[in-house]
């Protein structure tokens, strides 16, 4: 799909396809490293023979023991693919609100999608614990819809004069509804006790408890979501030029920004379903890129999801080795390099205006 | 293709800011929209190009219902706002390439005409040595160019401009005008600009309308539009009008005789 003949490779600003196999490979690379390191020692050539057996086609046996195999594949890998799936979406919603919004703060955590998205989950998970026989689990829907009602309810709040782009306060509103959200989502799980220590696991994030279940789960909704997000790559970036030039330019402003957020927020609230509140991925990841690849969301956003899937797998593979056998909660990781990186962005944005 | 008002009526945020305007102009001339400031012209523009609501009619070429498609007017119309939105980070080429938009379907990528099209309009306008400069890299006559080339690539046959030498010194104002008189030439434009400098609506444009509170006070050839006492009565300067002697009016203006 990102493939281009050789004619349309003239478009100045169009993702080439050396930076999407950079891309590519680097998170290969990075799965590849994190399933080879654990707890149980494996040997390199045993854990790639095993994942290669996986692959259709290729005919390769695995050189590991049956309980070694277990480990890779039923432990090792969901939590790497998970990882993957939820730091994509993060990175690519996290650079969709930045472009629709015109705010280089916009990121799924700050505008407190994570926080209504992560009181949804909670809520359909205390209201409906029994799902496991329903063909489609409400869990990530409820999601979408407490992160839904997160994103309107802040964007109504930060909107000063019509603009969204008064940086400080979209991100001041986010902070306040993210706040009021947790608080509901933390008074909601206290009245069951017995699930406490979870509670604060998933509010400061993890993907200790991945399984293939949770992938199957989250796949399609960030696969479709990332998908279009990464189709309206173009369109973003004639939003750049404000409403009303856009609608000028032939672009429904208001349609676009409608339906990209409705993706993001839906990408967005599954992948914190099952992984809790991961701060800052949507800042750091395409932010990073910006400074190297430029402006135009027809690299970031395609490159957001490759390195932000990247990211979050190296951020989970620290999470679970610097402070072995314990674990380090996920979020803990990402706020400690992303909080910095915040403050670098609003010094950058605050200077610019 | 010429360009039909009638009626136009616009109320923002519940106030009435334009009032049954009825202007014109015929395929291929420049029509000059002055008046004094906050009288309502930028909103007969932004009407015309379809952007806000209105009630009255908005023919282009005897058609009315361009704007139920954006696409379609966007083919139609092109549109440079007095204060355009510069993305700082955006370089020149891929700035003047977003006027393509209208010419592609919403997922779509620019194939080799466009990006011929846009290689002509930067050659032309002298932007092409600076097509990977960023918009905050070039001075501002340059990005008043850069505009004006994303305006050109849309190929659309109507140029709306709104006061297009804003904060641009004398020499850029006069390069930026003469270019759009000599594209207009080229291309068959039809032109209709917001103008502040009655001197330079004086020598560039056919017609004029003059509004004033939202209503057209006169309407027509350049030479019955601007006279002393009309700019005097609505504009509130004391100015002498002198015929330039090549079809174009010079406003000058002078200062009344002070009475010690």
């Amino acid at each position: 799909m990102w493939v281009r003949s050789a004619r349309e490779r003239g478009v100045p600003s169009s993702c080439q396809p050396w930076q999407l196999l950079v891309g590519v490979l680097f998170l290969v690379g990075v799965m590849t490293l994190a399933a080879l390191i654990g707890p149980a020692d494996l040997p390199l050539g045993g854990v790639i023979s095993t994942l290669l057996e996986k692959l259709p086609l290729l005919h390769v046996h695995s050189t590991l023991s049956v309980t070694d195999q277990q480990v890779v594949w039923q432990i090792r890998m969901p939590r790497i693919v998970l990882g993957a799936l939820v730091g994509a979406m993060l990175a690519v919603a996290g650079a969709t609100y930045q472009g629709v919004f015109q705010n280089p703060l916009a990121d799924p955590y700050l505008l407190g999608v994570a926080a209504g998205a992560g009181l949804g989950a909670t809520l359909a998970i205390e209201l409906f614990p029994r799902t496991t026989s329903w063909p489609v689990s409400p869990v990530p829907l409820a999601a979408f819809a407490g992160g839904l009602v997160a994103a309107i309810v802040t964007f109504l709040l930060g909107r000063s004069g019509g603009r969204y782009r008064a940086t400080a306060t979209l991100v001041l509103a986010g902070v306040a509804v993210a706040a009021f959200f947790t608080a509901v989502q933390t008074f909601a799980q206290q009245r069951n006790t017995q699930n406490l220590q979870q509670t604060y696991a998933w509010i400061l994030g993890g993907l200790t408890t991945a399984s293939w279940q949770q992938v199957e789960i989250v796949a399609p909704y960030v696969v479709i979501s990332a998908g279009v997000l990464v189709a309206y790559r173009r369109v973003l970036d004639v939003m750049s030029v404000g409403d009303e030039e856009a609608d000028s330019l032939g672009i429904r402003a208001h349609r676009v920004r409608l339906v990209t957020v409705i993706f993001a927020t839906l990408g967005t609230a599954a992948a914190v379903s099952m992984s809790g509140l991961i701060g800052f991925v949507g800042i750091i990841i395409p932010h990073t890129l910006r400074l190297v690849v430029g402006s135009s969301y027809r690299r970031i956003l395609p490159l957001s999801v490759l390195f932000g899937a990247a990211f979050l797998v190296l951020a989970d593979l620290l999470a679970r080795t610097i402070a072995a056998p314990a674990e380090i909660p996920l979020g803990v990781i990402t706020a400690f390099f992303g909080a910095p990186f915040f403050l670098m962005v609003l010094r950058r944005a605050g200077g610019s205006r | 293709m010429s360009v039909r008002v009638r009626d136009l009526t616009v109320s923002l945020s519940g106030r009435v800011v334009t009032e049954a305007v009825t202007t014109g102009i015929d395929r291929g001339g420049w029509l000059g929209i002055i008046g004094p400031n906050g009288a309502g012209k930028s909103t007969i523009l932004r009407a015309i190009v379809g952007t806000i609501p209105y009630a009255g009619v908005v023919e282009i070429e005897g058609r009315g219902d361009i704007h139920h498609d954006r696409r379609e007017s966007a083919r139609m119309i092109a549109y440079v706002p007095q204060r355009p939105e510069l993305p700082p980070m955006m370089r020149v080429c891929d700035y003047v390439m977003l006027g393509r938009t209208p010419h592609l379907s919403l997922f779509a990528t620019e194939g080799p005409r466009d990006l011929q099209v846009v290689e002509e309009v930067l050659c032309r306008l002298e932007l092409a040595h600076l097509r990977d400069r960023t918009l905050s890299e070039i001075s501002g006559g340059e990005a008043q160019r850069a505009v004006l080339g994303r305006a050109l690539v849309q190929e659309a046959s109507v140029l709306v401009l709104d006061e297009p030498t804003t904060g641009l010194d004398l020499g850029h104002q006069e390069q930026v005008l003469e270019l759009t008189d000599e594209l207009r030439h080229e291309r068959g434009l039809t032109v209709i600009c917001a103008m502040h400098d009655l001197t330079v609506a004086g020598q560039f444009c056919d017609r004029l309308t003059l509004i004033d509170r939202g209503r057209v006070v006169v309407e027509g050839a350049v030479a019955e539009v601007l006279t002393p006492d009309r700019i005097r009565k609505h504009f509130g300067a004391a100015v002498e009008v002198v015929d330039d002697g090549v079809g174009g009016i010079i406003v000058v203006p002078r200062r009344r005789p002070r009475q010690r």
